[in-house]
């Protein structure tokens, strides 16, 4: 209730909305008089020093043989790393650029075929009619249960794991479009039809914009789809890539790098997810205006 | 919609609009014995019946009805979004549709403004607004533009041009949605309950509003709602229908001349009128509430 008394005597004076910089720094002054960010801090605190206690400090059965916060980061950010990876190695800053590369390409791929097989068979009946039900046929079958033909069908290591990544990521994009389009109110579509578009008109101007929060929402989730299969198949027959890493270190029992690869991934899943929610709030400023309106 | 482009003469009523006295020449629609049955071989639902409506070149015709009696359906069947199962539309003459056609074509020489609202959120109002001329290829696209924000600006939209219709009121949205028909030059329009949501003091600057856009167009228009003083107000003919199927149960005269403005409300003509067109939907709500279905809206 407070915020709001807030929200209106800040109306009275004529200023127009801060944007851009000026927009997040005044979201930034904001947000650090709320419980928010303190409670982030504390959570993260939490659970930083309860891992601790498990692993380092009481060195709790089951969990002594796990490398705890402090050795992983000492290692971490070592140049001259006890197990061999480390922040300073070019073996570790490969494994991610590797992973990167392949999510880049995988992630690209299943959007550039996903996003317009979504919308076509959301848009035409007809094609809908040819190609659900191949759609709903593969798409249940676990990812992992690919992974045998994934290896007859292509040779070396790469593009058996692309083919993976990028299955796991399409069946997800072109399912959410396909709802996008579905979910797109049928009166935008009269309205269209009584300004006289044609249907390629309709297709750009209705279907693809009126589909979009729909795709990114998609995207988020096929973005973290691919990298979960992305580091099956690497833990499987990988060369190189995060996933490889975690799997070799656990061969080699160096546990410590195989923690580091886990929280790694963590961070740079959460960065990737991050970069596609940031390019959709960019495409859709018709949204992000109106939620801001309604102090969302 | 091949016939938009024949449709769509580039002499507009807009060039009339000086003289008030001005004359439309164009937008009369003929409704002969319409009926339309929703799913012919399930459950049949008659959502219209034999229904039966003359409307003359630039006349506001108000239609009236309990909620779920067939209006959005009459509606629809003019525009061309629903098929008729029997009887025949005309536009000027033309059969729009009929029984060999039973689907009308779509086109901007009808245009409708819908019951919630249908602008579309992601483009800003004067996208919306040039949308039309743009894919008709009627204008070039910095002309249609230039238009638009003319005429946005014609209606107090000028500094809301740029803004998305989530960024907007209501009222302005709604407003801004007649434009974007109106920039088409319609010989009709198709109006769905336009001011349902809205509340009362919104409204009648929404009723001025368009009563001053009537007097320079003289556009046609088709307008259905459940409020009785905004029928009388704005309306040349209130024709009230009966509850579902629908057909015309009575036609109430507006005689009162335009321009009309906001003054009209306590004249005792205008309460006459009002009460008369009340005792008839009177009748016939209490019969749909007593069929005690569910509207689909
Ligand atoms: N697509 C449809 N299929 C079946 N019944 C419908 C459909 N659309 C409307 N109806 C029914 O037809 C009747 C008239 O609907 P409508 O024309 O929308 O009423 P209103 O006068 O409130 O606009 C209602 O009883 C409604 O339930
Ligand atoms: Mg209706």
């Amino acid at each position: 209730m407070s915020e709001r008394v807030a929200d209106t005597s800040g109306m009275d004076t004529v200023q127009p909305p801060p944007t851009g910089l000026r927009l997040a720094w005044y979201r930034a002054r904001r947000s650090v008089k709320t419980p928010t960010p303190y409670l982030m801090v504390f959570g993260v605190a939490l659970w930083l020093v309860t891992y601790s206690l498990l692993t380092e400090i009481l060195k709790v059965p089951r969990f002594e043989k796990i490398p705890g916060p402090i050795e992983v980061i000492t290692e971490w950010l070592s140049p001259d790393p006890a197990w061999g990876m480390s922040l300073f190695t070019e073996a570790y800053l490969i494994n991610i650029y590797v992973s990167c590369r392949r999510i880049l390409i995988a992630f690209g791929i299943a959007t550039g075929i996903g996003v317009p097989l979504g919308l076509f068979m959301g848009w035409s009946k007809r094609f809908r009619d040819y190609s659900f039900p191949i759609l709903e046929t593969l798409r249940p079958i676990p990812i992992l249960a690919w992974v045998p033909l994934a290896i007859i069908m292509f040779s070396g290591f790469e593009t058996p794991i692309l083919f993976l990544a990028t299955l796991a990521s399409l069946f997800v994009t072109t399912l959410n479009t396909l709802l996008g389009v579905d979910s797109i109110d049928e009166s935008y579509f009269r309205a269209a039809g009584c300004l006289g578009s044609k249907p390629r008109h309709v297709f750009w101007h209705v279907v693809l914009p009126g589909a979009m929060p729909f795709i990114f929402t998609g995207l988020q989730i096929s973005v973290g789809v691919a990298w979960f299969s992305l580091v099956a198949a690497e833990m499987i027959s990988g060369d190189y890539g995060l996933g490889y890493m975690i799997m070799d270190s656990y061969m080699i029992n160096t546990y410590v790098s195989m923690v580091m690869a886990m929280i790694t991934l963590g961070f740079v899943g959460w960065a990737t997810s991050a970069m596609v929610r940031a390019v959709g709030n960019r495409m859709m400023q018709w949204r992000i205006r109106a939620l801001a309106l309604e102090g969302r | 919609m091949p016939e938009s482009a024949t449709e769509t003469p580039g002499a507009g009523i807009t060039a009339q609009a000086p003289a008030p006295a001005a004359k439309a020449t164009r937008g009369a629609i003929s409704i002969r014995n319409v009926t339309k049955i929703y799913d012919p071989e399930g459950v049949n639902v008659m959502a219209v019946d034999d229904c039966s409506l003359e409307i003359a070149a630039g006349e506001v015709c108000m239609i009236v009805g309990p909620s779920g009696c067939g209006k959005t359906t009459l509606l629809n069947a003019i525009a061309g979004f629903h098929s008729i199962t029997f009887g025949e539309i005309y536009l000027d003459g033309q059969l729009l549709c009929g029984p060999e056609k039973p689907l009308a074509d779509q086109g901007a020489d009808r245009v409708v403004v819908f019951q919630n609202g249908a602008l579309f959120p992601w483009k800003t109002l004067l996208q919306n607004v040039a949308y039309g001329p743009i894919v008709q290829e009627t204008m070039g696209k910095a002309e249609a533009l230039e238009k638009a924000a003319d005429m946005l600006a014609e209606a107090g939209l000028a500094d809301m041009a740029k803004k998305f219709p989530g960024e907007v009121s209501s009222g302005m949205a709604r407003r801004a949605e007649i434009v974007r028909a109106l920039i088409n030059d319609p010989k009709v329009l198709l109006l769905d309950e336009p001011y349902r949501a809205m509340d009362a003091l919104t409204k009648s600057i929404m009723h001025e509003a368009l009563l001053e856009m009537y007097d320079r167009t003289k556009v046609t228009m088709f307008f259905i709602t459940h409020d009785l003083e905004e029928a009388i107000f704005l309306g040349d003919r209130v024709v009230v229908l009966t509850t579902r199927p629908a057909k015309t149960k009575k036609i109430v005269d507006v005689k009162i001349p335009r321009p009309r403005d906001y003054r009209l409300l306590g004249s005792e003509e205008f309460r006459l009128l009002v009460s008369e067109a009340k005792g008839a939907v009177h009748e016939e709500a209490i019969k749909a509430f007593e069929a005690g279905e569910r509207e689909l809206a």
